[in-house]
């Protein structure tokens, strides 16, 4: 499998750390709810047949966090953005 | 000798001398092994696995599933090689497998008489009571006597490989499609790459005698593999089994680099296993001629008739002296022929069919060979095969043959095409199961695809690859398309000889007959999958290759279900055996993982030290001095040198993480469970971080250089994690901070310097704009200087031992200079090097947590750090660590150890008990975590957690080790043994 990385291009996936889901957000703390909040934050998945956006790192590279979109029925790459756009990058 | 006069690719010029089974002989360049044993009369190659039955050659590829041997001896030697795929070399050793005493005479043969007894399900209805027995009798007996080859007698002494390799079309197979499909994305100009198993390109070309145009097949395929081999876009890979389709257009594929020389060419690799990415690719992998089953069809002397044409076109042999033709098909008919054009006497064709085309017919008759249609071939007999019994129009017929030359029609290579799910698809018309959805990017051209004509095949392979090029935006033109002889051959499916006589084998190698598998469909175990577990049938090497099509179809007799709703079982990579030493590659022995010496490796060497491996890191443990009788002498001086005058370590596999930017305090509050934005320039802060869940990932300092510059230290261990965890909060949780880290664990050295004189220790090499009194560099003051004549430097005023103590950083490379300069300033005060043993110990005897405390499963108040968790910011970890489980009191708590005895040596992992408790896991109270002997107070200490430990100092408890039979009193005591008010460290 190969990941295309926005600032490096197509690479092999073993040059990634895998994290998992990135369509979790961290709760707001200070919400009187929080504990719970946290709780399905950290511990809920939804394990989708089918696009699924992930967390990838490329450790290997630029480390920086690639936020992929797979299918996790095929492995198929649907697309790749930056976690943190680079300053000044009007997109 | 049964090499024929004349024909074949074998270079006559250049006899080859091979031994089998101890007894010399002598072979062709261009023979396999199994050509070479047929030439030399040859016939019997093996024992069956379960059964011991003689058998012989089948094939001549790599589906053979009866030819397997042992290649070469000693450390080299390899078992289970297909003989029909070993290339010849000069010297090759094989031998036979799974006989004794020897091949000839078998002694455990007597299992065939026990066959009833051995069938299908045999260890599922045999060995189910009573247990006992399976270790101690039925393992061992089921060990000796069914079995395949020996493992090699020591480690292996040759190399492997691994490689990548890209291109924009593969081609997998150099038969006449692969070749067509080559050519043509080449001519377009794709990178292709073109891989074959075979050690010659062309496939079947080689094995028919086909022409093409007015050229010879084997010809044309020579002059076409010339023509891509000079193409400098063009690689062709022989000896390259393409094994396997991964994601993203990813082949593996495995090189057997050296496999036909005696030993690897200096700096050679044996084997080499390629991952090859490629655009898109197209299987040409061919077809493989499936058997017809019936009685006896096991014995030496019954082959493929493919095969039989293979050794006669290919490598002129003659398989036998007088042969027999049994068969469902037009093909084998013209191996039939092409065995009586090579000079072969060709008794009968046997063909299951009543209606024959009158075209082969004829040609039988020009050719003076017997036509049986519509009969059957219900036995055989000989050792290895002397005649056969043959049933037609109602009697039955003794033929006197040594050669049975057998077609059931060939089933498509379908393999690679169901490695990613695709099913294949029952095709009643050429009786043969063809390519369902392919993997991305494959396409299939050819035999592979059930054009079984050359013709075909070729026409095919030529679409193939102008598909591909054109499908990547090449320009293609139009193609030509080579004509070749022949027709699509007529098949008539057929399967099984019902009311033959003897056992029928299905698949000859697991010694699964017809009847286990009615025995399977009796008892129930009718799906593919289940059947195939039931009886092993296709469960062998060979993974079935002959033997799949032919058992399903049974089965699909038996149910009346039909061979499309019966289906295939799955194909899983590898499609051919891969060794484990090529996936392995180089990564084995000290190759598994690098190693990582410290700046001052070479310097701890000359002082003696004994190393151990801490994850990559080689670390120096203690430094025995001679006359030292162990490694606890040595570990209790270093540790009172320390204590009483100076020491130094290399510190510098700590993790280090550079941090810049206008909002690194405020990064640092949030990482953190205590607050660091109020660290003042010169100071460095103990902080502990946690995961999200709440538990402790990691403990370290971080020291403020400058307003907007710090740097961090992890644990050696958490150095990668913590890293990637930090990155991951700035561009992932907060990407609004203004913040960049950076990895410096390499570039900088740090070596500790612990005791009470290291201060004057430190004066001596620092350059004299430094002042590092008391009152300039304080406890956990950090400040950047000079040392050695103007080597930038990091000083910290830290302390893991409890002493007073400095760690000073360098650039890494002049980390020794900097060993070599501590040590001859310290000489005066008997300064003494030491190793992680003596860190740890002091650490212990300090009472701080270590990675033995940060498991993963503590918090921070397990630790007893909460009171450092701040209460007025929000950080990784703190709303979780809140969750009632994580600060329920009863959870056990850091607290120290020791023997009530004052003797007793304490083993770490012991687990608590209230004296006078029975030691259940009920009343297990926590366990001890670190131990040493301190020299310092001259007995054992402990580090543990302990149910409400910090609340029973005092109290004694049982430490109980069943493991190493433990069962001591402790007393709870404070963590901290030496200088608990931390007077030496900041004096």
């Amino acid at each position: 499998m190969r990941i295309p990385c926005p600032y490096c291009g197509a690479r092999d996936a073993h040059e990634f750390a895998y994290l998992g889901d990135a369509t979790v957000t961290r709760p707001d703390p200070a919400a009187p709810d929080a504990e719970d909040t946290f709780f399905d934050y950290v511990y809920l998945r939804d394990n989708p047949a089918g696009p699924h956006s992930e967390w990838w790192y490329h450790a290997s590279g630029c480390r920086q966090w690639v936020r992929v979109a797979r299918d996790t029925r095929t492995h198929a790459i649907l697309g790749t953005e930056l976690a943190r756009k680079p300053a000044g990058d009007a997109a | 000798m049964s090499r024929l006069a004349k024909g074949g690719l074998v270079d006559r010029a250049r006899a080859l001398s091979f031994s089998f089974d101890g007894k010399r002989y002598s072979g062709l360049a261009g023979d396999t092994l199994a050509s070479a044993l047929l030439a030399n009369d040859v016939k019997l190659v093996g024992r069956s696995f379960k059964y011991h039955r003689p058998r012989g050659i089948v094939s001549a590829g790599p589906e053979e599933p009866n030819a397997l041997v042992e290649l070469r001896a000693g450390a080299r030697r390899e078992p289970n090689t297909r003989a029909t795929v070993v290339e010849l070399h000069d010297g090759l050793i094989a031998a036979s497998q799974n006989r004794w005493p020897s091949l000839g005479f078998d002694l455990l043969s007597v299992n065939g008489l026990v066959a009833p007894f051995l069938g299908a399900g045999f260890y599922y209805k045999t060995f189910m009571w009573p247990a006992s027995f399976w270790e101690k009798l039925y393992e061992p007996v089921i060990r000796r006597a069914a079995g395949l080859g020996r493992a090699a007698d020591g480690n292996d002494p040759d190399e492997y490989e691994k490689a990548n390799a890209f291109c924009d079309v593969l081609v997998i197979g150099a038969g006449p499609a692969g070749l067509m499909a080559a050519r043509e994305a080449a001519r377009a100009g794709a990178r292709v790459i073109l891989a074959d198993e075979d050690f010659l390109p062309g496939g079947r070309l080689n094995a028919e005698s086909h022409t093409v145009g007015d050229e010879a097949g084997h010809a044309f395929a020579a002059r076409l593999a010339a023509e891509l081999a000079s193409n400098p876009k063009v690689r062709i890979m022989t000896r390259t089994t393409v094994f396997g389709v991964y994601d993203g257009g990813t082949y593996g594929a495995l090189e057997r680099v050296s496999d036909h020389l005696a030993e690897p060419a200096p700096f050679a690799p044996r084997q080499r296993l390629w991952r090859i990415v490629a655009k898109r690719a197209v299987l040409a992998a061919g077809a493989t001629e499936r058997p017809i089953v019936f009685g006896g069809n096991d014995r030496p002397g019954v082959m493929a008739a493919g095969a039989v044409q293979a050794y006669a076109n290919r490598f002129g042999v003659a398989a036998g002296k007088n042969l027999a033709v049994f068969a469902n098909n037009d093909e084998a008919w013209r191996a039939a022929f092409d065995a009586a054009q090579a000079g072969i006497a060709v008794s009968a064709i046997v063909d299951v069919r009543e209606t024959i085309s009158p075209a082969l017919t004829a040609e039988a008759e020009r050719r003076d060979i017997r036509v049986i249609a519509g009969g059957q071939v219900i036995g055989t007999r000989g050792k290895t095969l002397s005649g056969i019994e043959v049933r037609h129009g109602g009697t039955t017929e003794a033929l006197a043959i040594d050669t049975l030359a057998v077609s059931g029609g060939w089933s498509p290579n379908v393999h690679l095409t169901c490695h990613h799910g695709g099913k294949p698809i029952w095709n009643a018309d050429i009786a043969a199961f063809v390519p369902g959805a392919t993997p991305p990017g494959l396409s299939v051209a050819g035999a592979a695809r059930g054009h079984f004509s050359l013709s075909g095949a070729l026409r095919d392979g030529v679409q193939a690859g102008t598909a591909a090029a054109s499908d990547l935006g090449f320009a293609t033109a139009t193609p030509e398309i080579p004509i070749a002889d022949d027709a699509e051959p007529a098949i008539a499916a057929f399967w099984h000889v019902a009311d033959s006589k003897g056992p029928a084998f299905v698949d000859p190698q697991n010694d699964v007959t017809a009847k286990d598998v009615g025995i399977a469909f009796k008892e129930g175990f009718r799906s593919v999958e289940l059947l195939k577990r039931y009886t092993t049938l296709g469960m062998a090497t060979d993974q079935g290759k002959t033997s799949n099509v032919t058992g399903l179809a049974i089965m699909a007799e038996l149910t009346g279900a039909g061979i499309s709703e019966t289906g295939t079982t799955i194909f899983r990579p590898p499609y051919t055996p891969v060794a484990i030493g090529a996936l392995a590659g180089h990564h084995r022995g000290k190759d598994f993982r690098p190693t990582r010496p410290t700046p001052t490796h070479e310097w701890a060497a000359e002082q003696g030290a004994v190393f151990v491996e801490t994850g990559l890191w080689l670390r120096a443990q203690y430094f025995p001095r001679p006359g030292e009788a162990d490694w606890l002498t040595t570990v209790n001086r270093e540790v009172s040198a320390v204590r009483a005058s100076v020491g130094l370590i290399d510190v510098s596999t700590f993790g280090k993480i550079d941090l810049q930017g206008p909002d690194v305090g405020a990064f640092l509050d949030r990482v953190y469970i205590n607050g660091f934005s109020a660290l003042a320039v010169g100071k460095a802060r103990y902080g502990v971080m946690l995961r999200e869940d709440g538990m402790v990932m990691d403990d370290g300092t971080t020291a403020r250089l400058a307003p907007e510059h710090y740097v961090m230290t992890t644990t050696t261990a958490n150095a990668a994690k913590v890293y990637q965890h930090l990155e991951f909060c700035l561009q992932v949780l907060w990407p609004e901070l203004d913040v960049a880290i950076a990895s410096v664990s390499e570039q900088w050295a740090q070596i500790a310097l612990a005791g009470p004189r290291s201060r004057d220790v430190l004066a001596r090499v620092v350059d004299d704009s430094v002042d590092v009194s008391n009152e300039a560099l304080p406890y956990m003051g950090a400040i950047i200087g000079t040392v050695m004549g103007g080597i930038p430097a990091r000083l910290f005023r830290l302390s893991f031992s409890g002493e007073l103590g400095y760690e000073i950083a360098v650039p890494a490379r002049h980390g020794e200079t900097l060993a070599r300069a501590l040590m001859a300033a310290g000489a005066e005060f008997g300064i003494t090097p030491y190793g992680t043993e003596a860190l740890g110990v002091m650490r212990i005897e300090k009472g701080h947590v270590s990675g033995n405390e940060l498991s993963g499963q503590t918090t921070a108040r397990d630790l007893g750090l909460g009171r450092m968790a701040s209460t007025k910011k929000d950080y990784v970890g703190r709303t979780m660590a809140g969750r009632p489980g994580l600060t329920d009191p009863e959870r056990p708590t850091f607290v120290g150890f020791k023997p009530v005895d004052g003797t007793s040596r304490l083993r770490a992992g012991a687990h608590f008990l209230k004296v006078g408790a029975p030691a259940d896991t009920a009343n297990d109270e926590g366990y001890m975590t670190s131990v040493c002997y301190s020299p310092t107070l001259q007995h054992w200490i402990g580090l543990g957690l302990l149910k409400r430990g910090p609340e029973r100092i005092g109290e004694r408890v049982r430490a109980y080790d069943p493991v190493r039979g433990g069962d001591i009193e402790v007393e709870v005591c404070a963590p901290g043994f030496v200088d608990p008010d931390g007077e030496k460290l900041r004096g």
